[in-house]
């Protein structure tokens, strides 16, 4: 094992240059492939740039698609470090998102400071639920958490939908069912000086005190320790349903979160836009980042980044929406695969003495 | 006309456009020269689906060739922010000043947004409830009556069905949904009071397994003539001729997936709200707001009838084609029931295209056999 202040850098630096080489790859990999749909690659990369990071814009564009992603993801990641492959984050999201049209719909009215709060609360507490409900079936009745969440997933949509088209719809919703608009003075707006919503404020956060919960308490260290070995967890004393329920229900606030942001600001009301997808993107944004929801942020500000840089191929180029869905996975099989790659090779090995 | 550019002020523009040509290789390439009106497309879906977004890419691809226009596309847009950003972007980057966003979605909030931070910009909706006093004057909606097709749809289909049973496989209960399944039967009606359609809701616009169990289910239960509303109408047209009967199109022109069993199709005409739009938008005069047509100013179109439709067919649904042309015929009048048996339009009351209340419909009329 590394040790010492430049063991510890070298792991950083190994942690940081084998991604980015896993990236820098894939876009040659790309640009071949473009060449050979007779484009030049030069000119792809460039619009890429441009759709992306190139200005204000193009950055503001970015950190929009990724702000949801970022929280979705952590509905992976947490209880990923319980050793749970949770992947139903899109059910947590649009419940969360339901729980907050209607809470916020009941609480107009009242102080608008006071109404968004409780719209967070009652969306990250739907989300909670419904991930604890896919950790309890694997913690007290041995079923799969992985099937289980995907399955309750098609669940929630299902209630979602039933419920925005029938006994909560408003009536003045014609050719897009809705629940009854929240109201503007109950709208989260954008963060300062940006054209991006809280959304991204809330994901960096979240992520930021879910990183010091798991590195550096207590809890977290638990938590790792259930993720290793739950029997040798238990056989310490840890109160290992406990630590994995409480890992769900962090991961299904922060998807739930995500369905409150995209209710309060974004839509205004809870309808079947909700059912973006992000829930799945999470999935992919987690992995990359390898469960560490510090990394979350900068895999998602890429996805983010492909996703945006994708509309320029499109008008610029006239490509299909496709390209970019080729260009993510040509990057994130590489950078999976990359993983192989790790502690082999010399300039990132620690000296012998 | 204008007076004539001096010498020095061509040397300039070449030596600007000399330098501009020299650069462009290491650019990336501009979406448009600065003197065209560039126009933003923006589909939910694939290009090429066979139905909603294929025809308005349709009418887009006839843009391309109008002199001083420039079209720039994007398909499979959610109806997120990510809408929001891809209007700016057309806005910001590629220099669009005329934005088609073609889903219903689009409208509430994200254009109204849009349009708000961009005033200069004009937004033309398709589908949407634009209403003066609440919405701003550089939106607007199009749309088109399209149930005049899906009525003529309906007496094709009601000459040539034997069972007097029809299948309607529908995306939502929605007034815009409900108003071509009501236009569809009553046509059919209209040539036998004995027909029914079944109908069966699939719950969203683009799930292709569940229409082709709802068209596999629908002619199981005796259903030999099948139409829909759905986003890509391909899969049920596909099903109904593999199952050896016939079907209406939607949309877009399916015969191509149907050569048997294409009767003829309901299809949009957005050529002609385009170059309206794009023709107000270069010559700087205000927006329509509010544009609606049928079949008599060129919205929509029915398609050229299939090998299967027989004579009487042709004749019948040709002579209410004409009046149809003509702005004479009107398809929802009194008395009209519900399936439910509650009358919804009183005797004596005719309501014109135009009439709001038909943009609100929520009922299923007699002969739909279904709930909403």
């Amino acid at each position: 094992m590394a040790s010492g202040p430049s063991g510890r850098l070298r792991q950083s630096a190994e942690a940081l240059a084998i991604p980015v080489g896993a990236l820098g790859a894939a876009m040659v990999v790309f640009g071949l492939v473009m060449a050979a749909l007779g484009r030049s690659p030069l000119e792809v990369y460039e619009l890429i740039y441009q759709g992306a990071f190139a200005s204000a814009f193009s950055w503001q564009n970015t950190l929009t698609r990724a702000a949801p992603l970022i929280l979705t993801a952590l509905c992976v990641a947490l209880p990923a470090q319980a050793g749970l492959m949770v992947i139903g984050g899109e059910g947590a999201l649009v419940l969360g998102g339901l729980a907050a049209a209607v809470v916020g719909h009941l609480l107009g009215g009242a102080p608008p400071l006071g109404v968004k709060l409780a719209m967070a609360l009652a969306g990250m507490l739907a989300g909670a639920v419904w991930i604890a409900l896919a950790g309890a079936l694997r913690q007290y009745r041995g079923v799969n958490e992985t099937i289980s969440s995907l399955l309750l997933g098609y669940i929630a949509i299902a209630v979602f939908n039933h419920l925005v088209e029938g006994p909560l719809r408003d009536p003045a919703s014609l050719n897009k069912p809705s629940t009854t608009p929240i109201g503007d003075a109950s709208m989260v707006g954008t963060l300062p000086g940006l054209d991006v919503h809280w959304g991204l404020g809330f994901g960096l956060v979240f992520c930021l005190v879910t990183y010091v919960l798991v590195k550096h308490t207590t809890y977290g260290f638990a938590l790792r320790i259930v993720g290793g070995n739950a029997r040798a967890a238990r056989l310490a004393g840890l109160p290992v349903g406990a630590i994995v329920l409480g890992a769900c229900v962090l991961g299904g606030a922060a998807a739930g979160l995500a369905g409150m942001v995209e209710v309060a600001a974004v839509h205004g009301s809870a309808n079947a836009s909700l059912i973006a997808g992000y829930g799945y993107a999470g999935i992919l944004v987690a992995f990359i980042a390898r469960q560490n929801p510090l990394a979350i942020v900068p895999v998602a500000v890429l996805v983010g980044g492909i996703s945006a840089s994708g509309g320029m191929l499109q008008r610029r180029l006239d490509l299909p929406d496709a390209t970019v869905l080729v260009l993510q996975g040509i990057a994130f099989m590489l950078i999976l695969a990359s993983e192989t790659v790790y502690g082999r090779l010399k300039i990132f090995r620690p000296e012998r003495a | 006309m204008s007076d004539p550019i001096g010498r020095r002020e061509v040397l300039k523009r070449l030596g600007v456009a000399g330098a501009l040509g020299a650069l462009a290789p290491y650019g990336p390439r501009s979406a448009q020269a600065a003197d065209k009106l560039v126009v933003g497309v923006i589909y939910v879906g694939p290009r090429d689906d066979y139905g909603y977004n294929q025809a308005q890419a349709q009418a887009a691809a006839a843009m391309k060739k109008l002199p001083g226009v420039s079209v720039v596309e994007q398909e499979k847009v959610p109806e997120t922010t990510d809408v929001q950003k891809t209007m700016g972007s057309m806005i910001e980057q590629d220099g669009a000043t005329l934005l088609f966003p073609t889903s219903y979605g689009y409208f509430d909030p994200h254009m109204l947004k849009m349009a708000e931070k961009y005033p200069k910009v004009r937004f033309a909706h398709c589908g949407g409830l634009w209403t003066d006093g609440k919405h701003p004057k550089n939106t607007g909606s199009y749309f088109g009556y399209i149930d005049e097709c899906q009525y003529l749809n309906g007496i094709v289909a009601g000459h040539t069905s034997k069972s007097k049973k029809l299948g309607f496989i529908a995306a939502k209960p929605i007034p815009q949904v409900l108003r071509n399944i009501n236009a569809f039967t009553l046509g059919a009606r209209s040539v036998d009071s004995k027909i029914t359609t079944l109908l069966v809701i699939t719950g969203d616009w683009a799930l292709p397994v569940k229409e082709a169990e709802a068209a596999n289910s629908l002619v199981d239960q005796g259903v030999d003539v099948l139409t829909c509303h759905v986003d890509s109408p391909k899969v049920v047209v596909e099903t109904a001729e593999r199952r050896g009967i016939s079907v209406c199109g939607y949309h877009a022109n399916q015969s191509a997936l149907a050569p048997k069993g294409y009767l003829t199709g309901a299809e949009w005409n957005w050529v002609t709200p385009y170059t309206i739009h794009i023709q107000d938008a270069i010559a700087g005069k205000p927006m329509v707001n509010f544009m609606r047509g049928g079949l008599k100013e060129g919205f929509v179109r029915a398609s050229g009838y299939g090998k299967a439709v027989v004579e009487g067919a042709r004749k019948n649904a040709d002579t209410v084609k004409a009046q149809m042309l003509k702005g004479e015929y009107v398809i929802f009048k009194g008395p009209l029931r519900d399936n439910t048996g509650k009358t919804v339009i009183a005797s004596g009351t005719a309501f014109k295209q135009t009439e709001p209340l038909l943009e609100q419909m929520n009922y299923l009329t007699e002969g739909v056999i279904g709930k909403v």
